[in-house]
């Protein structure tokens, strides 16, 4: 097949930087990390079915360091992925599509998400701490 | 009518008359996602124990298996669409472009088939 010489969306490069552009890439962005977060749910339950000596093993690497930023990460990106997706959702629906608005709920989605990103984890530590 | 011409069709320009129900699944998915993905969270996050066989014991619960295996498929299919429209819209190139889609749509079947057979080997009792 030849190489098509017609006209795709636009791409970023092409756009002058504006702040109503970083909740958009921060969605993307948020949601990529969270296909990766569900491919380690994925590998976590494959771990139990196999039974108690793969699921110890899977636990070392869910303890380790480096995962526990990953899942801190990820509950991260879940909150923002969520409230932001809300938001867009309600955007598709025509409310708040007025700049103003639409401005002041990009600000308020990332507050939201920080809030119950700093609750989720501080819960998880709770249990950690308990357990 | 028609006012497509054979020949555009026969070469797929133009709309490939299926971007609407991309767009309609990504958002039923995303609905759908609101409350598993709060139930999962939740769920997670009030075990007290996360031994295998306390898990094993949850997850072959209905009350659990079932929201579990839809959040973890819808949350696959919601994946797959979102991150084959990042790269519909970064990757350039025809060849390099379909590789990635048929790599996307790889990862994400093989990922649901593990769940699936994961969680009926869990809810049948195989997981010793």
């Amino acid at each position: 097949m030849t190489e098509p010489n017609r006209p795709l969306s636009p791409h970023l490069q092409v756009y002058r930087w504006l702040p109503a552009m970083a909740p958009s890439i921060l969605h993307r962005a948020s949601g990529v990390f969270l296909s990766l977060a569900s491919l380690l749910l994925v590998y976590w339950l494959v771990a139990v079915a196999r039974g108690p000596e793969a699921y110890a093993a899977v636990g070392r690497v869910f303890g380790s360091l480096p995962v526990r930023v990953l899942l801190a990460g990820a509950i991260a990106a879940f909150w923002y992925h969520l409230i932001a997706g809300l938001r867009h959702l309600a955007l598709d629906a025509d409310l708040g599509f007025d700049k103003v608005t639409a401005r002041r709920s990009s600000a308020a989605v990332v507050v939201l998400a920080g809030v119950a990103t700093l609750a989720t984890l501080a819960l998880a530590w709770h249990q950690l701490v308990l357990s | 009518m028609n006012l497509r011409s054979p020949l555009g069709a026969a070469m797929a320009h133009g709309s490939a008359r299926s971007g609407t129900g991309h767009w309609r699944d990504q958002r039923l998915g995303a609905v759908a996602l609101v409350p598993l993905g709060l139930w999962f969270l939740w769920a997670l996050l009030t075990r007290p124990d996360l031994g295998h066989a306390g898990v094993v014991a949850w997850i072959a619960e209905p009350l659990t298996a079932v929201p579990l295996a839809l959040f973890t498929l819808v949350a696959l299919w919601h994946s797959l669409l979102g991150t084959a429209v990042i790269i519909e819209d970064y990757v350039h190139g025809h060849g390099l472009k379909a590789v990635s889609l048929v790599a996307l749509r790889l990862v994400h079947g093989l990922a649901a088939a593990a769940a699936i057979v994961a969680l009926v080997a869990i809810v049948g009792g195989g997981a010793g």
